[in-house]
């Protein structure tokens, strides 16, 4: 008798999870990382592995870090938010190429469009983790003096641009 | 006037399904035959309503009413009328209108077909699948009503996602909740036989061609979409692991494994409880992946609706449908009982070993497809979880299962010695040692593809041995075409679909094992060398597309002196959504495709050009095919037409979609 309830076990266990899954909201949760300082690394580029990036190198700018990978869907949809946001606001956006091979990722790029000033490639995610990426793709808002003021969690939207990339991008150009 | 028509139909059809899912359950009870009988007829006035409301529509859609909020946000005035029709179910609502459809249509197949079952199992079965109707028209209704009107409507629709419009895309999802929704009847029937407790051989030959029937249905779902991924998301690729297509595989493999317990349970009366369990969990899964996609708990491109309401009434609909099964199979399975017994080495414990292999898989798929969710609900990190982590679980799981494939038709039911088997097998076994140890001495192939090879060969060879011995015992004399005809037609359906899994095999291991690509930056004129092939880019259009405009490339493929093929890349920009897409130009053959994509082009307009060469992709093409047909043919056995050819005595002929399946 016993084990033919086995299944209602696991199946309520699912439930739970599945119920707590839905009142959770990815793209909102709060990050430990807003209003710290963005942690250094140096990775070299997507696009030439003799060049390196280093968060140093974007000191005195604004910028936008956006986590992403060619087995990523998500991040295909949010490349036209990206291309909108280089259009309407002066502002580099560095691409962290994540858990991905460094042909797929350029493949990715040529083929959709190369919203970023460059990528940089992370190809074991050690630096995603320092990030606190949990699920490509992540995007994050750096002010001039090096500390992260922004992350939006899962693809960015057009409204997104609107309502929360620009008003901040500019605040903090601003200033 | 047409969408509050069709409004007022889904109401109606909500009203029959109440009917449907009450009286004539309430009716087996009391032995009441009239309420009994009420179902047949209720189900059949709600697929009528359902069906209106679908027309209604659809023709919203043909006369471009933009005044229907779902019409605008899927659909424009340029578009062409046929992507307007696929409009209907290219978002979230049309969607579940799509799949009430489905199951409206496979009910009134259960009540045209399915005379000859007692009168209070089929009374079940329809209730049953009342009340799964209930669930979606209520869903639809109160959540995600279809007809719902903006006044004054815009003047134009924001148009049809373009990575939708293509061919590939219409068929896709009705062909996909063909599937899912046919679990529903295998599902119906296990659960009338729960409330039953009468579990036997008949209920097994019931369940099987309806069983076959969905799972021929989602493979060729799957099959189109991994088709249309491979040639319109432009990079080639033909399975991303994506949470969307893990949740249609999932039921797929649970459905495989039905469809073989399934058959011990016809012909053995073994696997009971278990097949009863399989039912439920396939038809769940296909539920769970309605949830999944629709709810917006996963993040992907598929899922189009993030509104929280829509993903707790699904939540709470899939609580109730397969908790409440769950707990009824608790409650009753012990009664069904365990069935025959079986040695441990015997073509049912081979299908037992099969059925593990693809509970555990789809066990594994459905962890990493819910793992992030899991980790982030206990506050336990952030993680993602990818390609690697699939195939790294995945492949280790299906080679035994491939391995397994080709012995398990060799072995006799309920007994059989392990020399005997090895007996029948040895010379093919040592032929396959043999094509792997060519391949990896003599072609120097990775490990990987080697054993792929190997083992699809091995089922290809060991499919085709048993045939030819099914074929030789026959008294002189025989014919081949008697031969042949002698043979059911589910033996027939069992060698296609396995020949199938061996041809698919070969695709898979060698497009991921052979596949080369290269990039170039390009000015018209120039070229580039892909192992033999030379890819001239010889012109550049621009083309002027009903929605978008393109720029449409010219590439001559030469191999050596001789011309192989002309392809035509696009790189096109959809105006109103604001979208650029790759169409990439494949050049199809038997042994390889060539595959070429443009993308962007740099200010001193050289263009970005990739180019492909992907060896046996079409085998995978044919693999999927060969399987689907082995459904299709093991569904259309004499067997299960004995019932219909005696109640055509009876009653006057209903043509059978079942049967034309043939």
């Amino acid at each position: 008798m016993k084990r033919f309830a086995l299944p209602l076990g696991i199946f309520l266990i699912l439930l739970v999870f599945l119920g707590i899954g839905l009142r959770l909201k990815p793209q909102e949760i709060p990050s430990p990382f807003i209003g710290k300082p963005a942690p250094a690394f140096t990775l070299t580029l997507l696009h030439d592995a003799q060049k390196s990036f280093s968060p140093k190198d974007m000191l005195g700018k604004v910028w936008v870090l956006n986590v992403w990978a060619s087995w990523c869907a998500p991040c295909r949809a949010e490349l036209p938010a990206l291309m909108a946001l280089t259009k309407e606001a002066a502002i580099p956006i560095v691409g962290l190429n994540y858990t991905d091979t460094r042909s797929a990722g350029n493949k990715w790029l040529a083929s959709f469009g190369n919203p970023y000033q460059l990528s940089a490639f992370d190809s074991d995610g050690k630096v995603g983790i320092d990030y606190g990426v949990y699920g490509v793709p992540e995007t994050f808002v750096i002010d001039k003096s090096g500390f992260i003021r922004l992350k939006h969690a899962g693809p960015v939207t057009e409204d997104d641009i609107k309502d929360k990339f620009l008003p901040l991008l500019k605040e903090l150009s601003g200033g | 006037m047409i969408p509050e028509l069709g409004n007022l139909a889904l109401m109606l059809a909500l009203c029959l399904a109440g009917v449907q899912a009450t009286l004539p359950i309430v009716g087996t009870f009391q032995n009441n035959a009239r309420w009994m009988a009420l179902a047949g007829s209720a189900a059949a006035g709600q697929c009528l309503f359902v069906v209106l409301a679908f027309a209604s529509l659809m023709a919203s859609f043909i006369q471009n009413d933009f005044s229907v909020a779902y019409v605008a946000a899927n659909s424009n005035s340029l578009l062409p009328v046929f992507f307007r029709i696929a409009g209907v179910w290219g978002g979230h609502e049309g969607s579940l209108l799509l799949w009430t459809l489905m199951l409206a249509l496979w009910t009134l197949a259960v009540v045209l077909l399915s005379r000859q079952l007692p009168r209070a199992t089929l009374a079940r079965i329809l209730g049953v699948m009342g009340w799964i109707s209930i669930g979606f028209l209520v869903f639809m209704l109160f959540t995600s009503n279809p007809f719902e009107r903006t006044l004054p409507g815009p003047v134009d629709g924001r148009d049809l996602n373009p990575l939708l419009q293509d061919l590939g895309m219409i068929v896709h999802p009705p062909l996909l909740y063909m599937g899912y929704v046919g679990f529903s009847v295998a599902f119906a029937f296990s659960i009338a036989a729960l409330i039953s407790g009468e579990l036997d051989a008949t209920w097994a030959r019931w369940s099987r061609p309806w069983t076959l029937v969905a799972w021929m249905f989602l493979t060729l779902g799957i099959f189109c979409g991994s088709f249309w991924a491979y040639y319109e998301l432009g990079w080639g690729g033909w399975w991303f692991w994506d949470a969307v297509e893990n949740a249609s595989f999932m039921p797929w493999l649970l459905g495989t494994a039905l469809i073989h317990s399934l058959a011990v349970t016809e012909k053995r009366g073994s696997f009971k409880s278990w097949t009863v369990l399989l039912a439920i969990l396939t038809f769940s899964l296909s539920l769970l992946g309605t949830f999944l996609v629709r709810s917006g708990v996963l993040t992907s491109v598929h899922a189009f609706a993030t509104d929280p309401r829509r993903g707790f009434y699904i939540l709470i609909f899939l609580a109730i449908v397969t908790g409440g099964s769950l707990a009824l199979y608790a409650w009753r399975a012990p009664k069904i009982g365990l069935g025959g017994q079986f040695s441990l080495f015997s073509r049912e414990a081979l299908l037992l070993v099969n059925n593990v292999l693809l509970v555990v898989a789809a066990g594994t798929i459905l962890l990493g497809t819910l793992y992030p969710l899991f980790l982030d609900a206990l506050n336990l990190g952030k993680i993602s979880v990818g390609p690697p982590y699939f195939e790294a679980v995945f492949v280790p799981l299906m080679i035994p299962l491939l391995l397994l494939t080709a012995v398990g038709p060799f072995l006799a039911w309920k007994n059989d010695s392990i020399q005997a088997v090895l007996g029948r097998l040895r010379w093919l076994a040592l032929g396959a040692a043999v094509v792997a140890a060519l391949a990896l001495l003599v072609f120097k192939t990775s490990v990987m593809v080697a054993v792929g090879v190997t083992l699809a060969l091995w089922i290809l060879f060991a499919t085709l041995w048993q045939v030819v011995q099914r074929l030789w015992h026959a008294p002189a004399g025989t014919s081949l075409r008697q031969r042949i005809s002698r043979q059911p037609r589910s033996y027939w359906g069992m060698v296609m679909a396995h020949a199938g899994i061996g041809i698919f095999v070969v695709g898979v291991t060698l497009v991921k094992g052979m596949e080369s690509a290269q990039d170039a930056s390009l000015h018209v004129g120039q070229s580039v060398t892909l192992g033999a092939y030379e890819f001239t880019f010889s012109a550049l259009k621009k083309i002027q597309g009903p929605n978008y405009i393109a720029a449409r490339g010219t590439f001559e493929v030469r191999r050596g002196a001789d011309s192989v093929a002309t392809l035509h890349p696009e790189k096109r920009f959809y105006t109103v959504q604001k979208m650029p897409m790759t169409e990439a130009a494949i050049d199809r053959g038997f042994t390889r495709d060539l595959y070429v994509s443009i993308g962007e082009a740099a200010p001193d307009g050289a263009w970005l050009v990739r180019v492909q060469h992907k060896p046996f992709v079409s085998w995978i093409w044919a693999g999927c095919l060969a399987i689907a047909l082995g459904g299709a043919l093991a569904a259309s056995d004499r067997r299960y037409r004995m019932g219909a050819r005696q109640r055509a005595a009876a009653s006057p002929p209903i043509s059978s979609p079942v049967h034309s399946f043939v």
